[in-house]
């Protein structure tokens, strides 16, 4: 193993020191478990290095606050769970709209409502489905590992600013709370000029920022504007992990924390003589349909992990090619499938083939 | 040693946590592949604390312990919970001065039950550190973790303002790993 | 021959979309003249709320960003702090300020963020047809309030600078209004001591402009000027509710018409 410094850290915190190091200045954030460790880090660290650090009167002023950050060119950041974000889906809207780049960061709990603050995957659809009204994507971006909650973190903001579109991270407790070594990147970041920014119309005509169309046809050019570019973030910036054999029988697809148990079980799975392949899209969205397509072509049997009732299954059926059977094990709820469990879906999907679909334990 | 996770629990307070702290870092030290798994939240406010420690050579899946190699225990209620979980011949190392060792049933395992927190106060002078008396056990009957590494990494960890604990924390380390080879009667596993 | 009235050069040539007698045009103009007076068009940025004061943009010459319904605090919060050099100020009606953003204001106004508000109170929700608001005064017909506002069910008008004044964040809070031209000289001073309050960082400033809304009123301008004298300045007093720079807070009712 390569001996680059590292450091024992957690997801949350490893997150918080990527997005300083991605030149990230300002915060806006309100508490709510399990994502305080990202809050209360920044509070101290920001201040360090220059920055701002508010915490905000509600999740809704704090995508706002991000919003008026990102317009006036900044890179910055917010982070919440499930409920929180729930009250930023105008925010980020009207981000999408207007095209602000900036980071959100959900450490996912238990839901519908209160739910609890387990780990789980049942904000997927919200996530990569926009979450707001109207027709548009985030960037989304699923680490399965502190080391990648660090990478992701940085990359978030490159594509933000990149697309002029907000990006967001998908994560849930496990990874905010596990430790792992963490080796840091060397900084070079370089933010890219912002020229749209409203600094003030010093030398310049004055600009606007906003997301109201209201005359014939403007709307519409918009919305095929914004669509033009999820399609070419969907052709270059995929970003996907891809564990695959020469000869498989099944493939596995799984995202963030629940990919560490397919990890586990693939290996257990291997060590028993089964030919199994995994793929884990890290970018929801874009969702990595051309590798689900290829892989699914040559092997027909793709099961789908997750830890909520079935989400990223739609984009993983979407994608798959077509006449390939494709099964679902699903723990919502807080649930963890346990390697062993995921093993006996391996063993079943095998034997049976799709008949049962869902398998919901 | 390929891959080796354990179970540290206890009640809150009890630097469960901390003693995960120190053997994930001294595995890093170690170049292992290493995750460290808190459980959090509304059981840890109700005064339970447990962390999974994973160890391995290799790339690391799932960061808990269905079938722990071991179970580090400090409480009755995290005894009961975690005892049965444990692997066929793994190790139960069971502070008795919180739990009475006829609570311990398991027939098939190793185990190690002591008076941590009497022998980290006859040695060092504080009840507190028993969960590094019971760290040094764990390092030596596990087999999990040379002296040398878990003290390098107690170093780091317990550097500047926390320094001043070292010393204890050091000792009592020894304490843990030296009952192991000098009264425990389990068997020895080299590194 | 002296010219002694223009066009603020801030103020762009296009006409404005508003209904004849309504007074967001006049809001508009005085902060141009501030605007130009203090030389700020190149380094001020503007942050619109959801209302009819949205289309600023398209009327007044300077950086503007669209805040979504009643944000429009938390998004000049967010730009001021990236830019404290520069300008911000929000302009809100009472539905976007005092309704569905009135946790913004009150936590912006509570942090002292450097940032000037100007709210538009006409006492009913223009842009979305004539609803009630939470200004709207007691027995108001509106279009959502049709047998006039009823206390017992619809609550009281909403005295936001009154509520705002006392928190310790806020540097300067005025109400002025709009139906005359005593009272529009008046209104400008106010302005001008808001724009100087953020220009020497010394907190939040707040401008509550007493407006009529003719059309949904359902009043002819000239009805509506003698509505806003008889029925809103006794719910809504005129004064400096607060000015730092006199060095304590002016009590309500001492310091209100006697200033102003």
């Amino acid at each position: 193993m390569h001996m680059k410094e590292q450091r024992m850290m957690h997801g949350s915190i490893a997150l918080a020191e990527g997005a300083i190091t991605a030149g990230c200045r300002y915060y806006f954030g309100y508490p709510i478990t399990p994502q305080n460790e990202i809050p209360e880090h920044l509070s101290a660290r920001l201040p360090e290095v220059g920055g701002v650090f508010i915490q905000a009167e509600s999740e809704i002023a704090s995508i706002n606050m991000l919003l008026g950050a990102a317009a006036a060119g900044a890179r910055a950041m917010t982070s919440s769970s499930g409920p929180g974000i729930s009250l930023m889906q105008e925010g980020l809207s009207y981000m999408a709209g207007s095209e602000l780049p900036a980071v959100v960061v959900n450490i996912t709990r238990l839901g519908p409502g209160l739910g609890g603050i387990a780990a789980c995957q049942g904000d997927y659809w919200q996530a990569t489905r926009g979450g707001g009204h109207g027709d548009y994507r985030l960037i989304v971006l699923a680490p399965n590992s502190v080391q990648e909650m660090h990478d992701l973190a940085i990359k978030a903001f490159e594509l933000a600013d990149q697309y002029r579109n907000p990006a967001l991270i998908l994560a849930d407790a496990i990874l905010g709370q596990m430790k792992e070594p963490v080796s840091f990147a060397e900084p070079k970041i370089k933010i890219p000029a912002k020229p749209w920014a409203l600094t003030g119309a010093a030398g310049r005509s004055p600009q606007l920022i906003k997301s109201l169309y209201l005359a014939d046809g403007e709307m519409e050019k918009h919305n095929w504007r914004m669509h033009e570019k999820y399609r070419r973030l969907q052709e270059k910036e995929c970003l996907v992990e891809q564990d695959l054999e020469e000869h498989m029988d099944i493939l596995l697809v799984s995202f963030g924390s629940c990919s560490r148990m397919v990890n586990s079980a693939v290996a257990l799975a291997r060590s028993q003589g089964y030919k199994v392949g995994h793929i884990r899209p890290i970018s929801l969205f874009p969702f990595p349909e051309a590798a689900i397509r290829d892989v699914s072509q040559r092997v027909g049997k793709v099961l789908t992990v997750e830890m909520n009732t079935g989400q990223m299954w739609d984009d993983v059926r979407l994608s798959a090619y077509p006449g390939s059977q494709c099964r679902l094990m699903a723990r919502p709820g807080g649930a963890i499938p346990a390697p062993k469990q995921i093993l006996e879906e391996i063993k079943k999907f095998l034997k049976v083939g799709d008949l049962l679909a869902k398998s919901v334990r | 040693m390929q891959y080796y996770d354990v179970v540290l629990s206890g009640f809150g307070g009890q630097g469960i946590l901390l003693a995960g702290d120190v053997l994930a870092q001294a595995a890093m030290l170690d170049g292992k592949h290493v995750t460290w798994m808190p459980s959090y939240g509304v059981e840890m406010r109700g005064g339970a604390a447990s962390c999974t420690v994973v160890v391995s050579a290799e790339r690391i899946g799932s960061p808990f312990a269905d079938e722990p190699c071991c179970l580090f225990s400090m409480s009755k209620p995290s005894l009961f919970k975690f005892q049965d979980k444990v692997k066929k011949g793994g190790l139960l190392i069971v502070n008795t001065s919180f739990v009475d060792a006829d609570l311990v049933t398991r027939k098939d395992v190793d185990k190690i039950c002591f008076p941590a927190s009497e022998i980290a106060y006859q040695e060092v002078g504080e009840y507190k550190m028993a969960n590094m008396v019971m760290l040094g056990a764990l390092i030596r009957a596990g087999a999990v973790m040379s002296l040398e590494k878990t003290e390098a990494a107690m170093r780091e960890i317990f550097g500047g303002s926390k320094k001043k604990a070292l010393p204890g924390m050091l000792k009592a380390v020894r304490c843990g790993y030296q009952y192991v080879d000098q009264e425990s009667g389990v068997r020895i596993r080299e590194l | 021959m002296q010219k002694v009235f223009a066009r603020p050069a801030t103020l762009l040539e296009t006409g404005f979309h508003f209904c004849p007698g309504c007074h967001h045009g006049i809001v508009h103009r005085l902060l141009c003249e501030e605007l130009d007076r203090l030389s700020l068009a190149d380094r001020a940025v503007g942050v619109p709320g959801v209302g009819c004061g949205v289309f600023l943009y398209d009327y007044i010459g300077i950086d503007t960003c669209e805040a979504p319904h009643g944000r429009a605090t938390a998004v000049a919060t967010g730009i001021k702090r990236v830019l404290p050099q520069q300008f911000v100020f929000t302009y809100q009606g009472d539905g976007d300020l005092g309704a569905i953003g009135t946790a913004e204001v009150i936590h912006a106004a509570n942090r002292g963020e450097n940032i000037t508000v100007i709210f538009v109170n006409n006492s009913v929700y223009g842009m979305t047809g004539g609803q009630m608001a939470p200004t709207t005064l007691l027995g108001q017909r509106t279009t959502t309030s049709p047998a006039g506002r009823d206390c017992q069910n619809d609550g009281y008008p909403l005295r936001l600078t009154e509520m705002l004044a006392p928190l310790e964040g806020v540097a300067f809070a005025a109400r002025v209004s709009l139906h005359n031209p005593a009272h529009v000289k008046k209104a400008r001073r106010a302005l001008q001591q808001a724009f100087e309050t953020q220009l020497e960082k010394r907190g939040f400033s707040f401008m509550e402009f007493i407006s009529a809304c003719p059309t949904n009123w359902r009043l002819t301008p000239q009805q509506s000027i003698a509505h806003m004298e008889e029925q809103m300045l006794s719910v809504f007093p005129l004064g400096i509710y607060k000015d730092t720079t006199a060095g304590v807070l002016q009590k309500e009712g001492e310091s209100a018409n006697a200033v102003l």
